[in-house]
C-alpha cells in the first residue's frame, strides 16, 4: 500500500490555509472599499451642493419669451450685509426697451428658504428701459435667486436670475 | 476559484482605491482659497471704517464722544439718581452685566445686550425696534423698569450740569425756568402722573424738550461708536495664514480651536448668520430657543418691526439728521413676512466667552449648553426654527466650544473712554460708585 503523498497533493494541503487567508484579506479589502464608497457618496448627498448646470448669466430671457431682462448692481459687486440698488434693464425679446413696467421683486436662498431679509421695490424709471430697484440685501452667502415679475402693455411675465455670494 | 494571484491583484487594486480615499478624503489642516477667502471674511482686519451716520449729525464730534461720555455714565439720569447706562453696560464685563435679564430700577424682559460694535448695525435691540445707536438710548431712559425718568427730568439736568457741552454742539437750550411749562418729571412714559404733565404741556414745548432728549442720545450714540471690537487670537491666527506665517498659525490657536473653526465655516453652519468681521448678520432668526417660564410670550422681530416703522425717533422722523434717500433700511424693511415670528437678532460672537448666559433672556447658562441646543435643533415655541439637528459628536462640540473661546480680545477702545471721566464739579457723586466721595474743584473750571 503506497502512503507516499504526491507533489501536487502536498501542495494542495498546503495552499488550502492560505487561499482562505488571501480569500478572506480581499474580502475584507473589498468590504472597506464598499464602505468607503457608500459613506463618500452618502456625504456627498448631505452636503450643501448646487445644480453644477445652474445659469448664473445678468441677462436673460424671461420665462415665455416676452421680455429681455439684465440686471447690475449700482456699487459693482454685491456685498454680503449691506443694503444696495440695482439698475435693472428690460426690453421686448427683440431688444425694444420697454419704459411703462410695473415690476416687482422677491428673492431666496433654495437650499434654505428664508426669503430675502428686506422687501426691494422698483423706485424709479429712468428712462430707456432702466428702472432702479432700491432695498436690495443678501444676509449670508451661497446661492440666491432673484425674481421679476414684470406687467407693460397688457403682457405679463416672469424672469429668475441666479447668483452665488461670497 | 480564482487563483492566487487574481486574488493579489484584487487585494493590491483595493489597496490603492482605499490608499487614494484616504489621501482624497482625510481631514488636513491646510485650507483651500474658498475657505481662505471665508476666513478673510471673518477676520477682523476685514473691518471697515465706521461709516457716518446721516440721522446724527454730531456723531464724529469728539466733543460729542465727551459729553455722551459724562451721560453714559451719569446716575442722576435716572428717577431714583442710581442708575447710569453703565450700570447695566458694565465697561469691565463687555458692556454687559452677566445676568439673565437686566436689572434697573425694576427687572427687564430680554437680557442686556453687549455694545462693542453695535454702531455697525442697522438696527438694535433683540428684536430691533430701533434703527440707530441714538434712538436706542432714548428707549431705556424712559423705561419704567430700566432709568424710570422722564425727558423733562433729563433736559433740566443738561440745563443745570451740561449747558455749556450742549450748546456748543447743539446750539441755545430754551429758557426752561418755567415749571409750569417745564415740569420736573413729565414725559410719555407709562407712569400716570408723569403722563398727565406731559399731556398738559403745549406742542412746542414737548417739542423743545423732545429735541433736547433726542440730542442726549446723539451724544452718548457718538461715545458708544468708539466702543469697537480688537483683535483676538483667531484674527492673529487668520492673518499668519495670509502672510502664509506657519509657525505663528501654530502658536495663535490650538489644533482643537482650528477644528471647531473648520466646523464652523462647515458642517456647523454657523457662519450663515455669524458671518462678517463682527461674526452677526444683524439680521433677524429664529432659532428655536426656548420661552423662559414667566415671562410674557415674545414675538420678537414681528413686534419689533411695527414698533421702528413707528418710532418717533426713526431715520425719517423729524429729529433724524438724515435725509429719506439714507433711510434705506427702514423703507424696504421687511414686515409682512409670518417667518418674522420669534426672530431675533445674534449679537456678535466676539468675546463670547466672557459673556454668560445666552440668548435673549439667558436660556442658557454655557456655550456648551448653546452648542447642544443648536445640535439637536429642538421646535421652536413659536414661529419656525431654522434650525436643522447637526449630528455633531461630543468631541465636535468640544472643537467648536474651543473656536469660540479664540474668539476674545481686548475692546479696539482708547482705556480713558471704557472708565467714568474724571467727576467734575458739574458732577459731584453722580457717577456708580462715587457717591459721597469728595471731589476737589476743578482749577480749569471759572
Amino acid at each position: 500500500m503506497s502512503t507516499i503523498i504526491t507533489a501536487g497533493e502536498v501542495k494542495a494541503t498546503q495552499t488550502q490555509p492560505k487561499r482562505r487567508t488571501l480569500r478572506w484579506i480581499a474580502g475584507v479589502a473589498g468590504g472597506i472599499v464598499l464602505v468607503f464608497a457608500a459613506w463618500f457618496g452618502f456625504m456627498l448627498y448631505r452636503m450643501n451642493y448646487v445644480p453644477s448646470d445652474l445659469d448664473l448669466s445678468t441677462t436673460r430671457l424671461s420665462n415665455a419669451g416676452v421680455y429681455r431682462v439684465s440686471y447690475a448692481p449700482r456699487r459693482g459687486s454685491i456685498v454680503i450685509n449691506q443694503i444696495h440698488a440695482w439698475t435693472i434693464h428690460v426690453a421686448t425679446a427683440d431688444g425694444q426697451p420697454v419704459t411703462d413696467a410695473a415690476i416687482t421683486v422677491d428673492g431666496d436662498m433654495p437650499q434654505h428658504g428664508h426669503g430675502l431679509p428686506t422687501r426691494p421695490q422698483v423706485t424709479k424709471h429712468l428712462g430707456n428701459g432702466d428702472y432702479l430697484v432700491e432695498g436690495m440685501k443678501f444676509q449670508m452667502g451661497g446661492w440666491w435667486v432673484v425674481d421679476f415679475t414684470i406687467d407693460a402693455t397688457g403682457k405679463h411675465d416672469t424672469v429668475r436670475f441666479n447668483m452665488i455670494l461670497k | 476559484m480564482p487563483s492566487q494571484r487574481t486574488l493579489i491583484g484584487l487585494a493590491g487594486v483595493a489597496v490603492i482605491v482605499l490608499a487614494t480615499a484616504a489621501y482624497l478624503l482625510w481631514p488636513r489642516s491646510e485650507w483651500n482659497q474658498d475657505e481662505i477667502a471665508t476666513l478673510r471674511g471673518l477676520w477682523i482686519g476685514s473691518l471697515p471704517a465706521l461709516a457716518p451716520d446721516p440721522s446724527n449729525k454730531v456723531a464724529d464730534d469728539e466733543r460729542a464722544v465727551a459729553l455722551g461720555q459724562q451721560l453714559f455714565f451719569d446716575t442722576r439720569l435716572s428717577v431714583n439718581g442710581k442708575v447710569a447706562c453703565a450700570s447695566c453696560h458694565l465697561p469691565e464685563q463687555d458692556f454687559q452685566d452677566g445676568k439673565p435679564l437686566g436689572q434697573g430700577v425694576g427687572t427687564t424682559a430680554r437680557r442686556t445686550m453687549p455694545i462693542a460694535g453695535t454702531a455697525y448695525s442697522p438696527w438694535l435691540f433683540w428684536d430691533g425696534r430701533k434703527d440707530s445707536l441714538w434712538a436706542q438710548a432714548l428707549g431705556p431712559l424712559e423705561s419704567p423698569v430700566e432709568h424710570g425718568g422722564s425727558r423733562t427730568q433729563y433736559a433740566h439736568l443738561i440745563d443745570h450740569s451740561y449747558r455749556a457741552e450742549y450748546e456748543a454742539l447743539f446750539g441755545s437750550l430754551p429758557n426752561l425756568l418755567d415749571s409750569t411749562r417745564f415740569p420736573a418729571a413729565a414725559g410719555p412714559v407709562s407712569d400716570p402722573v408723569t403722563r398727565a404733565a406731559w399731556d398738559q404741556m403745549t406742542p412746542e414745548d414737548r417739542e423743545a424738550v423732545t429735541r433736547i432728549y433726542a440730542n442726549i442720545g446723539k451724544a452718548i450714540a457718538a461715545y458708544e461708536r468708539k466702543i469697537t471690537p480688537g483683535p483676538s487670537r483667531f484674527d492673529q491666527y487668520v492673518e499668519a495664514l495670509l502672510k502664509g506665517d506657519t509657525p505663528t498659525m501654530r502658536t495663535a490657536v490650538a489644533p482643537d480651536e482650528v477644528a471647531g473653526l473648520r466646523l464652523f465655516v462647515g458642517k456647523a453652519g454657523c457662519i450663515n448668520c455669524h458671518n462678517g468681521p463682527l461674526f452677526t448678520n444683524n439680521d433677524f432668526h429664529n432659532t428655536g430657543v426656548p420661552a423662559a417660564p414667566g415671562l410674557p410670550g415674545d414675538t420678537g422681530r414681528a413686534k419689533g418691526v411695527q414698533q421702528v416703522l413707528a418710532d418717533e425717533f426713526n431715520c425719517l422722523s423729524k429729529f433724524s439728521d438724515a435725509a429719506p434717500e439714507d433711510c434705506g433700511e427702514l423703507r424696504f424693511a421687511k414686515s409682512d413676512d409670518h417667518a418674522l415670528e420669534r426672530q431675533f437678532k445674534p449679537p456678535s460672537l466676539r468675546n463670547v466667552a466672557e459673556r454668560a448666559p445666552y440668548m435673549h433672556v439667558g436660556q442658557f447658562a454655557t456655550l456648551r449648553e448653546v452648542l447642544e441646543h443648536y445640535n439637536r435643533a429642538p421646535a421652536a415655541p413659536a414661529g419656525h426654527s431654522e434650525l436643522k439637528p447637526l449630528n455633531l459628536s461630543e468631541q465636535e462640540l468640544g472643537q467648536l466650544e474651543a473656536f469660540l473661546r479664540s474668539l476674545s480680545g481686548p475692546l479696539n477702545t482708547p482705556p480713558e473712554l471704557l472708565a467714568p471721566p474724571a467727576p467734575s464739579v458739574a458732577c459731584l457723586g453722580c457717577h456708580p460708585g462715587t457717591a459721597n466721595q469728595l471731589v476737589p474743584a476743578d482749577p480749569s473750571q471759572p
